[in-house]
């Protein structure tokens, strides 16, 4: 597979072919934010936060899915962008119900880090506080609607990595919600494995083991990552 | 089939007319006032007049002055039937042979007819399109028959790229460079998709070309499918436009009966099929993306491009992807000649665009017109100006995508390029006349509101962004909204247009935008002066502030 060397905020990187701009740039030490990412799973540039400035492009590109070209010149934290990602952060924050000081993931959510880190104070948009559902019914696991971003990283895991095919989005626009099977109570999917997957992949506290309370949520993310290596690297025990 | 069929189906079709023709509209919009009947109505009274020989009533495609409908036009005379009821048949009939008639008449040298230039629609109200007898004795199926015996698929895509025809889903990119690009990818197993899921507010006319004349648009996949070297096509059509389907699936039988779908087509060693996919009714499945994973069954969500369809589109495999108006120009293009096509319209848009005229103006319907014609001609000439000598304040194209154009760049001439430089976009042909009641904040939130409906959900800046940028001009509508609202209404476009994943959420700011660039005075006038009025009043004067500048965040 042939290298290809790129410039990623002015800092020359090499690549191998076919990788990603985040993937290179991560290797390099380069760190681009990202929401709906996550190793492993089949990237579908949604979250829109790890835009990138490319040069010659006119439009701004997700790094997860954009691949490495040999000479690329890349930017990746311009003003223009951190602004932007500031937005798009406060939109989801706004978007349902975040509040921090009741959350199970308190101090393990990534929404939580990433408003961290852009200093986001203060939302400028209106909340739509919606009163959305949580759903309680499955034995080990709960869905708590109001601090879900939709990043579907839940659904990618249940298809691709566990293959049941429990996890789905309903609904349209602002009116999208996670939902199991055809719109069922969690506890009565007929397909859910319960192995629990989705909510290792779970980036803020929308899905939780059963009995987490406040701040007590803390996923496991190598479990996920192992049983991904392993089907790369056929590694299984047969 | 071969050549000498067809010309022996045209030759029965043609010695089958008889002298007068009353040829009765029946697209959705005249079938919805009643224009069944009228058909029924019209064949009873030739029948009792027993001049079943003498006169033909045919049921036909759109005949375009939607407002003026059910509509009836006669040959050989040329009179336009306007406003028909069932009751005025007897009267129509007898109009015919020189009677009187109580009905209003018109006829094809009005205005609203006379400055049309008809390619696409050239069949529309002449033609039965239930029937393929109909088409091939308009030449039908000649220009495939040309293509198969006598050009190779390289030949075609020349044939489209000299021709300079432009696609016209509304982003206006080449057709001939798309066919090249799909044909030079190598794969054993290609796709045609045909995009008929129009969505715009006020747009019909896809709808009206698939209703008016199924075969053009079928003749016009095969060649393509020729061309690029697929096998399979897809009609993609919204579930919305039951009549169009009906009518597809007619003439997709009758095409297959007649030899021209399915294994070797015309007895060449091509093979072509067509099916039909329905959509449910989700805006968003007109963007390519969204559409090819529709018909894979999947959710209708728009992905990343690269990789485009050409490369990668429908499972997998390289697809071509067009309009229905685009397939519907292939056919001409072949049987005329490139050049001809190319000698139509402006150096960079060649050929005709077909517009839905609707709104506050006194002649709407379907039109067809050549690139580079002023809106004025459209608006003023062919649709009338505003009814009861109301003053035209804006023009609205490209639907929830598009812009509104302010009345005093009329002169503004129609093709891509100058509509994109306004702000607006060429869009799939809708336009909506707007006068001097319209509030043009009140323009924007409906056509935000109709994004915010429509967005799939699936990035974070059109899902959310939308309903924010709603929420902002709801509360300027109400009064309620200070200068720093709007500054955040401007940041807010900014974001969606820029880091949004697909073209609905990119260009789901333009309304806005477009409004705020010719009508910012609207928006202002209705922001409330809370800070001390002084300063509201400068910055209402200076138009459009520094892009650098920071928003009010108290940090």
């Amino acid at each position: 597979m042939a290298a290809k060397t790129l410039t990623i905020d002015g800092q020359l990187v090499s690549a191998e072919e076919g990788q990603t701009v985040l993937d290179a740039a991560r290797d390099a030490g380069i760190y681009i934010p990202t929401l709906c990412h996550l190793n492993g799973i089949q990237d579908i540039g949604a979250c829109r936060l790890c835009l990138v400035e490319i040069t010659g492009s006119p439009k701004l590109l997700p790094a997860c899915v954009t691949k490495v070209q040999e000479g690329m010149e890349v930017q990746t934290s311009s003003d223009r962008l951190r602004r932007y990602r500031r937005m798009i952060l406060e939109l989801l924050l706004a978007e349902r119900n975040h509040v921090c000081s009741v959350c199970v993931s308190n101090g393990h959510c990534e929404l939580q880090t990433l408003a961290a880190e852009h200093g986001i104070d203060h939302v400028r948009f209106e909340y739509l506080s919606p009163r959305l559902e949580v759903d309680l019914s499955h034995r080990l696991f709960g869905m708590d609607h109001n601090r879900c971003i939709l990043c579907t990283r839940c659904v990618r895991a249940c298809w691709h990595v566990e293959g049941a095919g429990t996890k789905n989005v309903a609904g349209r626009g602002i009116q999208s919600r996670i939902i199991s099977d055809l719109n069922q109570p969690w506890g009565q999917s007929e397909t859910c494995t319960a192995c629990g997957k989705c909510v290792a992949a779970c980036p803020t506290g929308a899905l939780f083991n059963r009995g987490a309370t406040v701040a007590e949520m803390q996923r496991d993310r190598t479990r996920l990552e192992y049983i991904v290596t392993a089907r790369e690297k056929s590694q299984w025990i047969v | 089939m071969l050549l000498a069929d067809l010309i022996r189906i045209k030759e029965q079709e043609l010695a089958g007319r008889k002298p007068f023709t009353l040829r009765v509209c029946m697209a959705a919009g005249c079938v919805s006032s009643n224009a069944e009947a009228v058909l029924a109505a019209l064949d009873r009274a030739v029948k009792d007049a027993g001049l079943e020989s003498q006169i033909e009533v045919r049921p036909v495609g759109c005949l375009r002055l939607c407002c003026e409908g059910p509509l009836v036009a006669a040959d050989p005379d040329g009179k336009l039937y306007k406003k028909v009821r069932p009751e005025d048949a007897v009267s129509v009939v007898k109009a015919l042979q020189g009677g009187p008639t109580s009905v209003r008449t018109g006829d094809m040298r009005e205005p609203f007819f006379e400055k049309q230039f008809n390619i696409v629609l050239a069949n529309s109200g002449l033609i039965d399109p239930e029937r393929i007898e109909s088409y091939i004795a308009a030449d039908g199926y000649v220009a495939l028959r040309n293509v198969l015996r006598d050009m190779s698929p390289a030949d075609v895509i020349s044939a489209i790229t000299k021709s300079g025809l432009r696609g016209r889903g509304g982003a206006g990119y080449p057709t001939g460079l798309k066919w090249s690009t799909v044909a030079k990818t190598k794969s054993a197993r290609k796709y045609v998709v045909c995009n008929g899921d129009e969505g715009d507010p006020g747009a019909f006319m896809d709808r009206s070309v698939l209703e008016s004349d199924p075969h053009r648009v079928i003749e016009g996949m095969i060649i393509a499918g020729y061309a690029v070297g697929a096998q399979q096509g897809f009609i993609y059509v919204r579930a919305e436009y039951p009549l169009a389907i009906k009518r597809l699936q007619t003439a997709l039988k009758q095409a297959r009966q007649f030899g021209l779908l399915g294994s070797n087509v015309l007895e060449s060693p091509f093979s072509f099929n067509i099916d039909i996919r329905i959509g449910a009714g989700a805006f968003v499945c007109g963007e390519e993306t969204a559409l090819m994973a529709s018909i894979e069954g999947l959710r209708g969500n728009p992905r990343p491009r690269p990789p485009f369809p050409a490369e990668s589109g429908l499972f997998g495999e390289p697809t071509l992807i067009n309009n229905v108006e685009t397939f519907a120009n292939v056919a001409p293009i072949i049987l005329q000649g490139p050049e001809w096509y190319a000698s139509i319209g402006t150096e960079k848009s060649k050929g005709t665009k077909v517009f839905a005229l609707a709104g506050k103006i006194t002649r709407t319907g379907l039109i067809e017109v050549p690139m580079g014609i002023k809106l004025r001609e459209i608006v003023e000439e062919i649709g009338g100006g505003a009814p009861e000598g109301a003053k035209i304040k804006a023009v609205q194209t490209g639907g929830p995508s598009g812009g509104c154009i302010p009345a005093s760049e009329l002169d503004t001439p129609v093709d891509y390029e100058s509509l994109t430089k306004l702000g607006s976009i060429m869009g799939s042909g809708g336009m909506i006349v707007m006068d001097e009641t319209t509030n043009m904040v009140d323009v924007a939130r409906f056509f935000m509101d109709f994004c915010v409906d429509e967005s799939c959900g699936k990035c974070i800046p059109c899902r959310a962004g939308t309903v924010q940028m709603h929420r902002l001009l709801t509360k300027i509508l109400n009064r309620q909204a200070t200068e720093s609202d709007l500054k955040t209404l401007e940041d807010l476009c900014e974001l969606v247009r820029s880091t949004s994943l697909c073209g609905l959420g990119q260009t789901a700011p333009n309304p806005v935008l477009s409004t705020l660039r010719f009508f910012r005075s609207e928006y202002i006038e209705l922001l409330q002066p809370k800070s001390p009025s002084p300063e509201c009043a400068s910055t209402a004067e200076k138009k459009g502030e520094p892009a650098d500048d920071k928003p009010v965040e108290g940090r």
